[in-house]
């Protein structure tokens, strides 16, 4: 378990002072995987990197597993990092270095015997899927293939908790799917708790299963992805994911139709057609489904319907309280009173 | 006296004056190496957010690297003759001679050493910190091997300078190259001399820029 408690991190230059975190509070539980959003800026970075004190906090303190990293002694805080692995977007690999000594360096780090250091790198190779590499220099590597080196690094001594500041920015699109999956068998199978920071909400809802909002240093938003994207709070959490749920539907559409124009949000599969057809059942009112889709988040179901409702104002005015009522949000994209 | 024969007779002279200057340049290379690379990487790691962060040390060893590199070779030379004397034993010849060569390689190389680890990715350095190396790792296996290829450059660079000071030490009895070109050539109006030390020199700066260019190239795996 990881505790954050009250961490603040100032950076002091010269006559300036810049508020990298402003006093975060969060407890990250034991195998979770953790996501961290923000704009450029907020202090996603600042927080990660007072995980494993790369970034002393100014105040408050980080406990990991019941040890409070600021009290630690040089040696001990040696030790511990080797049992928080990090990763990092631009990867970080040691260019004169090949794959297997990146990986090496980490065990040598630990003390490990030569021996249990060939073993054990060819193992975690075997793991990221790059055990032909290991003689090959990082140069010689794509992004992808230099994340999975960096990946083995970070896993190399048994850490409990792994660290990743925007693993995958750098990466395309089928990299990025690719390293996402690496990352969700390793929390699978090893068990180990994923602090993840990225700017895009579709690597949380792929990954995570909480997830904070960050903006100007403080942690303005927390919960489970699913409550984050079913019953956003703040309004740039909404700005978020709506990269994720929206759907833009073309203006011309908009323009030309004669009814209200509605979307709806259910949780469930089905649960939102069937309060729709009791509505359009109910009140005398025509409905054009638009667009429709569903989302898995967390393997939870959510969706989003689009609908044109055409009838009589009063009539529409009651379907769409009666829809408003029974499902868990109701935005109303376009408003006719004829 | 044909040109060939004038050659031919200078040159037991000739190479004995090239020895000279191989050891003068040798050892005063070694001393920059042994004690300019430790410099450097101190003068590197001593900086703010890095290993050995220390804004006093810093300041003075920049400062003391300063002074030296601020003192024109020839004024120095004169100025160490009583350390080379205490440390020689004597004043001239070239083993004298290496006692201001090296004082003044040291801080060169410190500092070309110093801006070749200021190339190097924060974040490398940053990913062995994060892995939970000691100090020594971080700069024997990651900033060290990161930097070899300016590091051998910097090498180069410093031969080549030695070998210039060199001659100037030649010039107040440090014998080597120079002191035969100043003997011969100026004192003497021999061009003959003259014209072969400066070949000779081409030729040695020719091959250590050959030389050290390839073998920085070699351990470039970037
Ligand atoms: N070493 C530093 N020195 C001074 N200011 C810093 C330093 N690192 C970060 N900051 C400042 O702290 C604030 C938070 O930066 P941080 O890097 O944590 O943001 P971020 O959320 O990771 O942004 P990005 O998405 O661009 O990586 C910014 O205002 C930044 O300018
Ligand atoms: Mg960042």
């Amino acid at each position: 378990m990881i505790e954050i408690r009250s961490v603040r991190k100032d950076y002091i230059s010269k006559n300036t002072r810049v508020v990298g975190v402003d006093n975060v509070s969060l407890t990250i539980q034991t195998g979770e995987v953790y996501g961290i959003v923000g704009y450029s800026g907020a202090g996603k970075s600042s927080l990660i990197r007072c995980l494993n004190l790369l970034e002393r906090p100014t105040k408050g303190n980080i406990i990991i597993d019941g040890i409070d990293l600021t009290s630690l002694s040089g040696k001990e805080l040696r030790k511990q990092r080797q049992k928080t692995g990090m990763i990092f977007q631009h990867f970080s690999l040691v260019s004169s270095k090949t794959v297997f000594e990146n990986v090496a360096f980490a065990l040598k780090a630990a003390h490990k015997s030569k021996g249990v250091i060939k073993s054990r790198v060819l193992e975690l190779l075997d793991i990221v899927g790059l055990s032909d590499k290991k003689d090959v220099y990082p140069a010689q590597l794509s992004g992808g293939q230099k994340q999975r080196v960096g990946i083995a690094r970070a896993l190399a001594n048994n850490p409990t908790v792994l660290l990743c500041d925007e693993a995958t920015s750098a990466l395309d699109p089928t990299t990025t799917k690719a390293i996402l999956q690496l990352l969700k068998k390793i929390s699978r199978e090893l068990g180990i708790t994923i602090v993840l920071i990225t700017h895009e909400m579709e690597v949380v809802k792929e990954l995570c299963h909480r997830v904070a909002v960050m903006q100007d240093g403080r942690v303005i938003e927390e919960g489970s992805v699913y409550e984050i994207f079913s019953q956003p709070k703040q309004q740039l959490t909404k700005q978020f994911i709506s990269s994720v749920l929206d759907f833009e539907l073309p203006s011309h559409l908009i323009e030309e139709s004669k009814g209200t124009i509605i979307q709806i949000q259910f949780e469930g599969p089905t649960a939102g057609e069937s309060i729709l057809s009791d509505a359009l059942q109910k009140y005398s009112v025509k409905g054009n489904i638009l667009h429709g889709k569903i989302e898995y988040i967390q393997d939870v179901p959510l969706g989003i319907l689009i609908i044109e409702l055409i009838g009589e104002a009063a009539e529409v005015q009651s379907a769409l309280e009666y829809i408003t009522n029974r499902t868990s949000s109701v935005e109303v994209l376009k408003h006719v009173t004829v | 006296m044909s040109l060939f024969d004038s050659v031919v007779n200078i040159l037991p002279d000739l190479n004995k004056a090239f020895l000279e200057t191989i050891y003068m340049v040798g050892i005063s290379l070694a001393v920059a190496l042994l004690i300019g690379l430790p410099l450097g990487v101190l003068l590197f790691t001593t900086t703010k957010n890095l290993i050995f962060e220390n804004n006093v040390v810093n300041r003075s060893l920049g400062f003391a690297v300063n002074i030296v590199r601020s003192i024109p070779f020839i004024i120095l030379l004169v100025a160490l003759l009583p350390l080379t004397d205490l440390l020689t034993g004597s004043t001239i010849g070239p083993r004298a001679a290496s006692v201001s060569l090296s004082v003044s390689a040291i801080p060169f190389f410190a500092r070309i050493v110093e801006s070749a680890l200021r190339e190097i990715d924060k974040g490398v350095i940053e990913a062995a910190i994060a892995v939970g190396a000691t100090p020594w790792m971080i700069i024997k296996d990651v900033l060290l091997p990161e930097a070899k290829p300016g590091i051998i450059q910097g090498l180069t660079l410093t031969t080549i300078s030695l070998i210039g000071y060199s001659a100037m030490a030649g010039t107040i009895g440090g014998g080597g190259i120079g002191d035969l070109a100043i003997r011969y050539g100026y004192y003497r109006y021999d061009n003959t001399v003259m014209i072969t030390t400066i070949v000779v020199l081409i030729c040695l700066v020719q091959i250590i820029q050959m030389v050290g260019d390839k073998a920085s190239y070699l351990v470039n795996k970037r």
